[in-house]
């Protein structure tokens, strides 16, 4: 009996096809044969496109990749929907930003073009145009990036499916760009770079630094999709990803804005609205698919890599999840389920509290030495964080924390 | 150098506020704890004048602080409420019988008159039985049922318009974080809520004036003030789940001390999208309490134990309430699965 028990285990089938012996194991219980885990990863992908019918035939996409494993493993799924092969075809027009971040960790100049020529060959075997971004571009950006652009006009339901009829009559096929020469990356100036490890050395914590990073980040994002004519920006945040981010929100007080921050799209910006189509993957999940069909990624270490659990409130929280995971294994799906339950609350009903921060206080911010253009571009959650972070660092002493802390205040 | 007090700047600071920041003398740190529960108090509007109102005490420090508080504040400020203390016996030998001596003394030293409602009255059970027949895993979850009600009816009997417990913040932030945890909406959406719905007939509206007051401010007064309060951890309560987030939460605190406040303001402003189903407010049809289903978890739980199947309660059973109201028996195969697991 038990030999045959130890048979049976062994030899485990796949439970799609039941006949291919099963490659991996997702969830207790669900094991998979290669290919029917492939079928079944690609069609995620499809279906959470094609259920919240947010991208329109023909929409230039601007994909986020910063070069880990939930992003490329993106990447490689648009790469196979836009397949000739592929069925259910997507039919979005994409590109590709990668925000090289080197300066915010000390990286080298080397070591910068190291990892961007390593990158770029990805992106080249794709054949989709692509930019890549030092992070010291932010300090030029126009204040209006913050500016919530009014969103073209609200579609009706029945909008989509004209579309995508409309779309299929013309064969859009054709609307594809030809693969261009790529442009090289214009090395930042050193003063640039300079200015930034200023700017993020101000903040004194590595919870606003990361915060702020975050933000610089998707400015510059937003920014080259509206220059760029990209409507839709798609971001590689997986499940475990958000669960972690959304834990995050909650303790920094960003309980308000978590639906935006962490749901599948975020319109805050009006005119470029947020896509996250990773957000039905676990980190486990993408992580055998890259091994199984071998998507390359690269290893960028960011300001958390190798800090103890107590560095920052992100790194914190990031471990506490992952160790709760490993004892109880509902417990990313079941964080990320209240998502679903929550949703924004505008900001015009937000903007009763009055002006925010940014205004009020980016006069008094003279520890900030960069140009104060740069301090308008951050966004007012980041204005409130610094600020937060300098009125410790200063003892300045507010009235109650309450009013300074980071979260209170619009979008 | 010795630090002076930031808001009086005479006299050596004793602490450092972990909300603030601010380092305060004893004086003013006293003055500034109780303003600020005064605070929260009035703009809650959480008092009546001439209202009688319960304090849930059990002698720990959180009810200790809040009954003098309470009672400080009543004279300070006119309030003009008669106070009364409120303890529930759970019946817990070695635990709550010496907590009640402490409540006893307060009750001296207050001037409050105090009311001692027990489980064995109420239920005919005392929790020394009850973990006699569960065991010690899910035991917290008969304890937490019987108290909320056992709270009710001593209210009642005592005829106070109020009940006040001393959740802190502390607490709030971890329940938040447990219903996210436990994915729990409807709770998460109520947990924050300063008091309880009024609109209900027989139930005694519940609030937590020390509700934005931390923990560690809470012992910090108690300790400079001398309160005589009871601090032992509840024998039968290993409670693992809640711990986890509650490690967390001192995690945070320590990475960032006004996380707390962030974790509760988080909760207060997390709006939920329409439709998302939430439990309806009726009664039980056996014992008139607030339920969401036929029979209250009271008396799914009491009834589990008077027929020797514990589990009755614990999880969800609602297929079995039509057979509780009927008295009908179950079948040998419930009963199995209801049976308490051998050891």
């Amino acid at each position: 009996m038990a030999a045959l028990l130890l048979f049976i285990s062994v030899s485990k089938k796949c439970v799609k096809c039941k006949e291919a012996p099963a490659a991996l194991v997702i969830r207790a219980g669900d094991a998979y044969c290669r290919l029917c885990f492939k079928d079944f990863f690609v069609h995620k992908f499809k279906a959470v496109l094609g259920k919240n019918r947010i991208i329109f035939p023909g929409e230039k996409v601007l994909l986020a990749v910063s070069g880990g494993p939930s992003s490329c493993s993106m990447l490689r799924q648009v790469q196979e929907g836009l397949s000739q092969k592929a069925n259910k075809k997507l039919r979005f027009v994409p590109g590709i930003a990668y925000i090289d971040e080197g300066a915010a960790i000390g990286q080298s100049v080397e070591e910068r073009q190291r990892t961007v020529a390593e990158l770029q060959a990805v992106f080249q075997a794709t054949g989709f145009p692509f930019y890549i971004l030092p992070l010291e571009q932010v300090l030029d950006l126009p204040a209006s990036v913050v500016a919530t652009n009014p969103s073209p006009s609200e579609q009706p339901a029945s909008a989509y499916k004209a579309a995508v009829g409309h779309f299929v009559e013309t064969d859009g096929s054709n609307n594809f760009p030809t693969p261009q020469e790529p442009k090289k990356m214009l090395l930042p100036h050193v003063q640039e770079s300079h200015t930034l490890q200023q700017l993020l050395g101000s903040v004194k914590t590595l919870t606003a630094r990361e915060e702020l990073l975050n933000t610089l980040r998707q400015h510059l994002l937003v920014h080259t999709a509206r220059t760029e004519g990209y409507s839709k920006l798609m971001l590689g945040d997986s499940c475990t990803r958000l669960a972690v981010k959304l834990l995050t929100s909650i303790s920094l007080g960003r309980g308000a804005q978590l639906a935006q921050d962490t749901g599948f799209s975020d319109s805050r910006y009006g005119d470029i609205i947020l896509v996250r189509p990773m957000r039905d993957y676990s980190a486990k999940e993408i992580a055998y698919y890259n091994h199984l069909f071998t998507v390359p990624s690269v290893v960028i270490p960011s300001v958390d890599t190798k800090t103890v659990d107590k560095a920052s409130i992100q790194r914190l929280t990031e471990s506490f999840v992952t160790k709760l995971q490993a004892d109880f294994p509902s417990t990313v799906s079941t964080i990320y389920r209240l998502q679903l339950h929550t949703c924004f609350m505008h900001i015009s009903t937000l903007n009763i509290l009055g002006t925010c921060v940014l205004q009020v206080f980016s006069a008094s911010c003279p520890s900030l030495t960069v140009k104060p253009s740069t301090c308008v571009t951050q966004d007012q959650r980041e204005a409130a964080e610094c600020m937060y972070e300098m009125v410790r660092s200063r003892a300045l002493r507010p009235m109650s924390a309450v009013s300074v802390q980071p979260g209170y205040c619009c979008g | 150098m010795p630090v002076q007090c930031s808001s009086c700047s005479e006299k050596r600071a004793v602490l450092k506020r972990p909300k603030t920041g601010h380092s305060l003398c004893k004086e003013c740190f006293f003055w500034t704890f109780e303003e600020e529960i005064h605070q929260t108090i009035v703009s809650a509007k959480l008092f009546k004048p001439g209202e009688s109102v319960g304090i849930a005490a059990s002698g720990g420090k959180d009810s200790t602080v809040l009954a003098h508080v309470m009672k400080v504040l009543n004279e300070r400020y006119n309030y003009g409420l008669e106070l009364m203390l409120l303890s529930v016996d759970e019946g817990i030998t070695g635990y709550r019988d010496d907590s009640l001596e402490t409540v006893k003394r307060n009750q001296q030293q207050y001037e409050l008159p105090l009311k001692i409602v027990s489980y064995e009255e109420l239920y005919g059970w005392t929790m020394d039985a009850i973990v006699k027949q569960v065991g010690l895993k899910n035991n917290c979850t008969f304890c937490g049922v019987f108290r909320r009600q056992a709270l009710d009816r001593g209210a009642i009997m005592l005829k106070v318009g109020k009940i006040c417990t001393g959740h802190n913040a502390d607490d709030v932030a971890e329940t938040v974080l447990m219903n996210v945890l436990r994915g729990d909406i409807a709770r998460l959406r109520r947990c924050t809520a300063i008091s309880t719905d009024s609109e209900n007939e027989g139930v005694v509206p519940r609030c937590k004036p020390l509700k934005y007051a931390y923990e560690k401010e809470i012992v910090l007064y108690a300790y400079f003030k001398k309160l005589d309060y009871f601090s032992t951890e509840c024998i039968y309560s290993p409670n693992a789940y809640r711990g986890y987030a509650r490690t967390y939460l001192k995690d945070l605190e320590s990475v960032r001390p006004s996380s707390i406040m962030d974790v509760i303001h988080s909760g207060e402003n997390l709006s939920v999208r329409e439709g998302v189903k939430m439990p309806v407010q009726g009664t039980c049809s056996r014992c008139g309490y607030i339920s969401s289903q036929k029979l209250c978890k009271a008396c799914v739980l009491l009834e589990g134990l008077n027929r020797g199947l514990p589990k009755l309660g614990i999880g969800k059973h609602h297929r079995f309430h039509d057979k509780i109201l009927s008295q009908q028996p179950l079948t040998e195969e419930e009963e199995r699965k209801l049976k308490a697991v051998d050891f």
